[in-house]
C-alpha cells in the first residue's frame, strides 16, 4: 500500500526477476575493487567532512567536523563554582557512566568481586543502542570454528588496523559472554538439543552469529539490567557527567553529574571511573540520517578526552548499508543485517543485483551509494532522495513461508505500522549512520591513558579497527565491559579514597580553547540533540 | 517542498500545535518545540519509553501508541506516559526454579488476574498479554516466554490492570527461569569455554598476532568460507 503510483510500477521489476535471482551466487569484489569503491564512494573519504582538532591530547588529530565540533567546545562547568570537595552525593568504588550494555557488564562484575557499584546515566537504564541492536553476537562456539578463525575475520574487516591485543581479547572472550549470558538467562535462539542457532553476517567465514529473533540486543540488555536491578545496585537515571574530576595525583576519582530534571550539578567521588556511554550517531556526521539511540551524542569521547584519554579511529564512521529510506517515518532506521544474512539482496531500480548481499558493512554502503550517485540507477523516491531495494520477500522463497514472521518480527512490525508488508513486498533502504569505529584509546584491561579511568563499549577505540563486522559490537559491550569492571574493582580494593578532587584539566583545556579560538560558543557534552523545529 | 505537506492540528497534554502529517507523535512533539528528555529513547519501536496515550477529538476511546512508531493524525489528544512505578520482584536466578510457586512468591498478583483483557487491548506490540500470564499461571514457562518475546516493558498493560499485575516483570522472569532451566544449554559451547580457559586455544591464535600484515591479508584473502 505504501508503494503507490510510479513505485508501485517500480516494484513489478523486482517481483518479475526474483524466481530467477533464487540460488543464483552474485560475485564478491576482489580486494582491488573493494578498496576502489571505498576510495570513491565512502564518506570517510570525503575530505570535506573532516578537520583537524585544534586541543587537547590529540591535537591535530583527523575528525569529522561535528565530532570537532563537540570536542572544541567550553565545559558546561566554566561559570559554575562547585566545592569538589565539600562531603560527595555519592561516594563508590566504581562508578559507571552510562546504563547500556557494557555498563550493564562492568556493574555485574565490579559488584561480584565485592565493589561498591554506581551507575549513572542520562536516560533510563538501558536507553542505549544495546537495546537497538537486532541482528545478533558473534562468537567462535562451533567445532568447525576457533577464536583465531574468528581473529583473522575481524582483522581482515578492520582493515588490518585494529589493536592485536584488543580484537585477541574480543574473540577469545566470545565463548565465554555467551556462556555468561546463557547462564543469566538469556533467550537465545535455539535448537531442542540446546545448540545455539548460528547464522552468516557481512564479513563472517563462519556461521558464528548468535541471535535472539531480531531482537537481540533488547533481549541481553534486559537481561542484564534485570540482573543489576537483581543485584540491587545502585542505578541513578537521568544524570549525565558533564566532567571527569582527577584527584591530586591526576587520577580518575569521580565525575560531576548533572540532573537533568532539577538541573543541579552532583558531585560522585569514586576510586576508579568507567566511561560506557556508547556512541555519537546524533551528531548526524554529513547530514546522514541515523539509526542511533537518542543519547548518542559522544558525551563519554568529549569528557574523557579533557581528562587526558586519547583518542583512535575517531575519523572512522560506520555507515550501515540497510538504513530505511521510504516510508519517511523510518528515515534512518535500521534494517537489521540479519535481513540479508538470510538472502535478501540490494537491487537497482532495474530489479537487478549489483553487489554481493554480505559484503563488509563499508564496501556493501559504498557500493550502494555509488549505484545512485555515479551509476544513477537508484529509486527516486517522492521525497527528493534517492534508495535502493532490498529484496526480503525473497527470504521466504529460499527458506520456506513463514520465515520472516518467525526470524524479523520487528522489523515486519516496523514496517507494517507505516504500511510496508516486507513479506510481500521489498523494502526501500539507504545508509544510515549507525557506529563510531574509533573512540578513546583502551588497553585488553579496559584502561585509558589516564590512570583508574576506563572506557567500554562503543565510546572505546582500536578493537575494530577502521571497520567492525556485525555482530561484533554487542560482543565489545560485553566483553570489554566485563574487563573494565573486574580490573576497576581490584584496582579499587588497594586504592584509598581519593583526595583533592578537582578539574585543573579542564581550566588546561579551556586554556587552550582561548589560545587558539576554536571553541567559538559551544559548550559540551551536547547531552540533548536540538530537533525541535527549525 | 513544505507547500505540499498537508498540516494536521494536535493536541500536547491539551494544547494545540500544528504539524506536519507526515511526523510521527514523537517528531511532533519536536516540532512542536519540545526537547525530549522523559519519553524519548531508541526512537525505532525497541526500548518502550515512549508509550502514549491518545483520544481523537469527538471520541471517547482511548487509545495507546508508542510515539516513535505511530504518525500523526488530526484531532489526536495525546500525553506520554514517560514512567510508571510498577513494582520489580528481585530474586536470586541460580536459587530458584522454572516453577509456579517461586513464581508465586515473586509475583502472587499474577494469580489474581481477573481476566478482563485490557492488558492485551492496551499492548501497542499487539502482544497477547492476558494469553501469557495464563501460561505463566500454569507454569508453561515456555509458551509464556515465546508469546512475550517481543515485550518493549513500556508499562502501558500495567497501567489499565485492574488487579495491579505487573506484566512485563513477570514475563521477563518467565523467559529467564524457561532460558537457564528449560532450554538445554548448548554442550559444545561449554567445551570450548573449558578450552579457553584452559589455554588450549592460545597457540593458533599467537600465530596470527605475531604475523606480519602481509601475511595476514593472504590468509584472510584466501580464507575459507563456509
Amino acid at each position: 500500500m505504501a508503494y503507490t503510483g510510479k513505485l508501485g510500477e517500480l516494484v513489478k521489476k523486482v517481483e518479475e526477476s526474483r524466481t530467477s535471482r533464487v540460488g543464483v551466487h552474485y560475485p564478491r569484489m576482489s580486494q582491488e575493487e573493494r578498496q576502489d569503491v571505498l576510495e570513491n564512494f565512502h564518506p570517510d573519504y570525503n575530505k570535506n567532512g573532516f578537520r583537524n582538532v585544534k586541543v587537547g591530547v590529540n591535537k591535530g588529530a583527523r575528525m569529522p567536523v561535528e565530532m570537532a565540533d563537540v570536542f572544541e567546545s567550553w565545559s558546561r562547568l566554566r561559570d559554575v563554582n562547585l566545592d569538589l570537595n565539600a562531603a560527595p552525593d555519592y561516594d563508590v568504588d566504581v562508578l559507571i557512566i552510562g546504563g547500556g550494555g557494557a555498563g550493564a557488564s562492568a556493574a555485574l562484575e565490579a559488584h561480584a568481586a565485592g565493589s561498591e557499584v554506581m551507575i549513572a546515566t542520562k536516560l533510563r537504564f538501558g536507553d542505549a543502542n544495546t537495546m537497538m541492536a537486532q541482528g545478533g553476537i558473534q562468537a567462535a562456539d562451533k567445532e568447525n570454528d576457533t577464536p583465531a578463525i574468528h581473529y583473522l575475520d575481524v582483522v581482515g574487516g578492520g582493515r588490518f588496523e585494529n589493536v592485536p591485543e584488543l580484537a585477541r581479547a574480543l574473540v577469545m572472550d566470545a565463548p565465554l559472554v555467551i556462556k555468561w549470558l546463557e547462564d543469566l538467562g538469556t533467550m537465545f535462539d535455539k535448537k531442542d538439543d540446546g545448540t545455539m542457532i548460528t547464522i552468516h553476517g557481512g564479513g563472517t567465514s563462519r556461521k558464528r552469529m548468535h541471535a535472539a529473533r531480531d531482537y537481540t540486543g533488547a533481549e541481553i540488555m534486559r537481561t542484564l539490567r534485570d540482573e543489576v536491578l537483581n543485584k540491587q545496585i545502585t542505578v541513578v537515571e537521568f544524570c549525565p557527567a558533564v566532567e571527569i574530576l582527577l584527584d591530586k595525583k591526576g587520577q580518575a576519582a569521580g565525575a560531576v553529574l548533572f540532573n537533568l530534571e532539577t538541573e543541579q550539578y552532583l558531585i560522585a567521588r569514586a576510586k576508579t571511573v568507567i566511561i560506557a556511554t556508547g556512541g555519537s550517531g546524533r551528531l548526524h556526521y554529513r547530514g546522514f540520517p541515523t539509526s542511533n539511540h537518542y543519547g548518542a551524542t559522544a558525551d563519554g569521547l568529549i569528557i574523557g578526552y579533557r581528562a587526558g584519554a586519547k583518542t583512535i579511529y575517531a575519523d572512522s564512521i560506520q555507515y550501515h548499508p540497510t538504513g530505511g529510506a521510504y516510508p519517511p517515518q523510518l528515515l534512518g532506521l535500521l534494517v537489521t543485517e540479519k535481513t540479508r544474512g538470510l538472502g535478501a539482496t540490494p537491487l537497482n531500480i532495474k530489479g537487478e543485483q549489483f553487489v554481493y548481499h554480505l559484503e563488509t558493512r563499508d564496501v556493501e554502503s559504498s557500493a550502494i551509494i555509488r549505484e545512485c550517485d555515479e551509476r544513477e540507477l537508484g529509486v527516486p523516491l517522492p521525497t527528493g532522495i534517492t534508495a535502493v531495494w532490498l529484496d526480503s520477500p525473497i527470504i521466504e522463497l529460499i527458506h520456506g513461508e513463514g520465515t520472516i514472521e518467525r526470524q524479523l518480527p520487528a522489523m515486519m512490525r516496523q514496517f507494517q505500522r507505516f504500511g510496508v508488508d516486507i513479506r510481500k513486498e521489498p523494502m526501500l533502504i539507504y545508509p544510515t549512520l549507525h557506529y563510531q569505529n574509533g573512540g578513546l584509546l583502551i588497553d585488553e584491561k579496559g584502561m585509558t591513558a589516564v590512570e583508574k579511568l576506563y572506557v567500554a563499549g562503543e565510546a572505546a577505540g582500536g578493537i575494530h579497527g577502521t571497520n567492525r563486522l556485525m555482530g561484533n559490537s554487542l560482543l565489545d559491550i560485553i566483553v570489554f565491559g566485563r574487563r573494565a569492571g573486574r580490573h576497576a574493582a581490584a584496582v579499587s580494593k588497594d586504592s584509598p579514597v581519593p583526595e583533592g578532587l578537582n578539574l585543573e584539566h579542564v581550566n588546561v583545556y579551556h586554556r587552550e580553547l582561548e589560545e587558539t579560538g576554536a571553541a567559538d560558543e559551544r559548550v559540551g557534552p551536547m547531552l540533548l540533540p536540538h530537533y525541535t523545529h527549525r | 517542498m513544505s507547500d505540499e505537506i498537508k498540516m494536521v492540528d494536535i493536541f500536547i497534554m491539551g494544547k494545540r500545535y500544528t504539524v506536519p502529517e507526515t511526523l510521527t507523535i514523537m517528531d511532533g512533539m519536536e516540532y512542536a518545540g519540545y526537547q525530549l528528555k522523559r519519553g524519548c529513547g531508541c526512537r525505532a519501536g525497541f526500548c518502550g519509553a515512549c508509550a502514549t496515550v491518545y483520544r481523537m477529538a469527538g471520541d471517547y476511546e482511548l487509545k495507546v501508541a508508542l510515539a516513535c512508531q505511530t504518525k500523526v493524525e488530526d484531532g489526536m489528544y495525546l500525553a506520554q506516559i514517560p514512567f510508571f512505578p510498577g513494582r520489580k520482584a528481585t530474586f536470586d536466578l541460580e536459587k530458584i526454579k522454572a516453577s509456579t510457586a517461586h513464581m508465586a512468591q515473586l509475583y502472587p498478583e499474577v494469580f489474581r488476574c481477573l481476566g478482563c483483557s485490557s492488558c492485551t487491548k492496551v499492548c501497542p506490540q499487539d502482544i497477547d498479554v492476558m494469553q501469557y500470564i495464563a501460561y505463566i499461571q500454569r507454569g508453561d514457562f515456555e509458551k509464556a516466554a515465546d508469546l512475550s518475546f517481543d515485550c518493549v516493558m513500556c508499562g502501558l498493560c500495567v497501567s489499565r490492570c485492574p488487579a495491579n499485575i505487573v506484566h512485563y516483570n513477570a514475563a521477563l522472569t518467565a523467559r529467564r527461569m524457561y532460558s537457564r532451566y528449560i532450554a538445554k544449554p548448548d554442550a559444545f559451547l561449554a567445551e570450548r569455554t573449558k578450552a579457553i580457559e584452559e589455554g588450549s586455544c592460545d597457540a593458533e591464535i599467537d600465530v596470527l598476532i605475531n604475523s606480519d600484515q602481509a601475511k595476514l591479508q593472504e590468509m584472510y584473502n584466501n580464507r575459507e568460507i563456509e
